[in-house]
């Protein structure tokens, strides 16, 4: 197997009290679509916060790129690696408009240091298209948008950046049908480009549709790694929760006597 | 000039990005029963832009020309320009802050304090009168870069800070000017000339016309830019007509101006900060930085921005305006006192910035505010003095009003713009 693009290994991260993270190992491949999964508060986001630079992680784990130590100390030093992450708040600013948005802190320049907004809107069009996004005006405020199209807007503002490794967080929560579909043939194409892409999902349909394996997370451990195919729900439902005996195969089992006793 | 409506559209252009447009998108026909289309669609809308604040000004200047025929005679505007300078300075700084979605309580104290530093350095201790200017723009800015400090990388909130930087600096400005209550400065002289100084009137029309040639040029730059990049952009008459709508109040202005003494130096002072401000907040990566600092500033850092860098920054360039607003004051009361920028200036700053259009919560706005919002506060000022029998009771009262009506205007286009989907602050 070849040396995974970023691989972390012992990574914890501590608030206060609270140890959100325990000696967590994640790693991801070029063209690999990892799921990391787990319940509310198994420290998903704490991980991809920590992976991004927003959070410093406790001293102790390491991170590779390509093999090699890395410190992510600051968002700017994932940017500088190639790490993009798509938060579940989207990080947009809502008063400026789409253009401004998706060249936020990397906008491209005349000679006297003036912003070429031009180039921008042109570079801004291309990717759209490319994306196959319908999207009337890049011109408006992105507080005007749909949460579909806001979200497309934060993955393709991720794409600028000719990132390695695209982190996703819950990317499809918000949106209707169309959208999901439209969510998961980008990431299908991102794999395809041969980017690393995390995806944080609790819409295990998703999951199993484009993630290649899953790593799960529960009370701040690692607790599994799968690959998708050849892995079925109820194990991968079962490391979510810690035990084969959990709600939702509870309820699974509740249907299935309730389907049997009406009949 | 934001092509954030769908006003500025050519109605066919094909093979352009502007051919896939949604179908549910409001289309304009390029006509002038089109363009009242949409302007009547912006207004419900909530886009309201500067036309409340031009109506405004309109309003008070009909009023007062009512009320006293002198109002709008070429010598008392042209006082008037005099008279909004400093607080106008003041204003351009606190837009800055408000951008960010903070408040500087202090600009009156620091525009005190900067008075103080140049009436003692260069009357107590004969400096030349630049390097008294100049070290009362360097504290002012020191101050504000201490404002900053405190408030992005320790974390105090601004309100706290600045209202310290409203009773300290306040208290160095009395124990600077003590133990004199008053220092006179020259009558003549660098400091006095920069409010009597008025250009002769081709130097009027000079600025004039290079300012409209520059104007117009750089818009059909953008224009061919964006036409040959396949991006949707403003047919010819409009950028005629927008350069025509600039020229209006340009040529009245300077016109009536050279029929006292010419165009001030305080006046074209004040609008040089407000253009270069402009163009810095709206061309710069630092303005765009500003903007989203002011409206998520979570999504700045992650975005890569100092955000501690740029508050900081920010803070200063106010305190720096402010300083060079106490500067103005020295200049047009030809004195500094222990009451200089302790009165109404703070108060009149803000205000004037709000009622131009920049809004209180940061990331809506813009530089010319300060102008519009500094010509209403000065317009009902200047009204106000001509009427026999009304003090400054009555100015405080008429302001609070205007304020008050800004702010509604304010909330309620903010209201027509969630409900329209349009958005922003």
């Amino acid at each position: 197997m070849s040396t995974p693009v970023l691989e972390l290994s012992g990574i914890s991260k501590t608030f206060g009290a609270v140890r959100a993270l325990d000696e967590v190992d994640l790693h991801v491949q070029e063209g690999e679509v990892v799921a990391l999964l787990g319940d509310n508060g198994a420290g998903k986001s704490t991980l991809v916060k920590v992976i991004a630079g927003a959070h410093a992680a406790d001293t102790g784990g390491t991170v590779a790129w390509d093999g090699r130590a890395v410190d992510i100390s600051a968002p700017a030093d994932a940017q500088r690696l190639g790490i993009a992450t798509i938060y579940q708040d989207l990080a947009l600013c809502d008063n400026l408009d789409i253009v401004a948005n998706l060249f936020l802190g990397n906008e491209h320049l005349h000679f006297p240091g003036t912003l070429d907004e031009v180039e921008m809107e042109r570079r801004a069009w291309e990717l759209l298209r490319s994306l196959s996004v319908d999207i009337p005006d890049l011109r408006v405020p992105v507080a005007s948008l749909s949460g579909g199209q806001r979200q497309i807007v934060a993955i393709a503002r991720a794409l600028l950046g000719k990132p390695r490794v695209v982190m996703l967080d819950e990317p499809t929560a918000a949106l209707g049908v169309a959208q999901t579909a439209q969510v998961l043939d980008l990431i299908e194409q991102l794999r395809d480009q041969g980017l690393g892409v995390i995806l944080i999902s609790h819409n295990m349909a998703d999951v199993r549709a484009v993630a290649d394996r899953a790593a799960v997370l529960r009370l701040g451990r690692n607790a599994g790694d799968f690959p998708i195919a050849g892995t079925s729900y109820e194990e991968i439902v079962a490391a979510i929760t810690g035990a084969a005996d959990n709600p939702v195969a509870r309820r699974d089992g509740r249907q299935t006597t309730g389907a049997e006793e009406s009949r | 000039m934001s092509r954030n409506t769908p006003v500025t559209d050519p109605p066919a252009t094909p093979e352009e990005p502007g051919a896939r447009r949604d179908p549910r998108l409001l289309e304009t026909a390029a006509s002038p029963s089109g363009w009242w289309a949409a302007i009547k669609r912006n207004v419900r809308a909530g886009e309201l832009g500067a036309a409340p604040v031009i109506i405004g000004l309109l309003l008070i200047a009909l009023v007062f020309q009512g009320l006293n025929d002198r109002f709008l005679s070429p010598q008392n505007l042209s006082n008037l320009t005099v008279q909004i300078a400093a607080i106008g300075l003041m204003t351009t700084g606190v837009i800055v802050v408000l951008l960010l979605g903070e408040i500087d309580l202090s600009i009156g104290s620091v525009a005190g304090l900067s008075a103080a530093i140049l009436a003692v350095t260069v009357m107590r201790h004969g400096w030349p009168e630049w390097a008294g200017i100049a070290a009362a723009l360097g504290v002012g800015l020191l101050v504000g870069l201490f404002h900053g400090f405190v408030f992005a990388k320790i974390g105090v909130p601004a309100f706290v800070v600045t209202l310290a930087g409203l009773l300290g600096w306040q208290g160095l400005h009395l124990w600077v000017m003590s133990p004199d209550g008053t220092i006179n400065t020259r009558s003549e002289g660098l400091i006095a000339s920069l409010t009597q100084t008025y250009f002769v009137p081709w130097i009027g029309w000079f600025l004039v016309l290079v300012t409209l040639t520059v104007y117009l040029a750089a818009s059909l730059a953008t224009e061919s830019g964006r036409r040959t990049s396949g991006l949707p952009y403003r047919p010819l008459a409009e950028t005629l007509l927008r350069t025509g709508l600039l020229a209006v109040p340009l040529v009245v202005g300077v016109w009536i101006l050279n029929q006292h003494n010419g165009l001030p130096l305080a006046f074209l002072i004040f609008v040089g900060a407000v253009v270069v401000l402009d163009l810095m907040l709206r061309k710069t990566r630092y303005g765009r930085m500003i903007y989203a600092v002011g409206g998520n500033a979570e999504a700045a850092r992650r975005a890569g921005i100092n955000t501690v860098l740029i508050r900081i920054s920010v803070f200063g360039i106010a305190s720096t305006l402010a300083a060079l607003g106490g500067v103005m004051l020295v200049s047009r009361n030809i004195a500094a006192s222990t009451t200089t920028g302790g009165g109404s200036e703070l108060m009149m700053a803000i205000a004037a910035a709000v009622i131009g259009g920049t809004s209180l919560f940061g990331g809506r706005g813009n530089a010319y505010s300060a102008l519009l919002g500094g010509l209403v506060l000065g317009a009902i000022t200047s009204g106000l003095l001509l009427l026999p029998g009304v003090d400054t009771s009555v100015r405080f009262m008429i302001t609070a009003a205007v304020l008050l009506v800004a702010v509604i205007i304010d909330a309620a286009s903010r209201r027509g713009r969630a409900t329209h989907a349009r958005g922003g602050g």
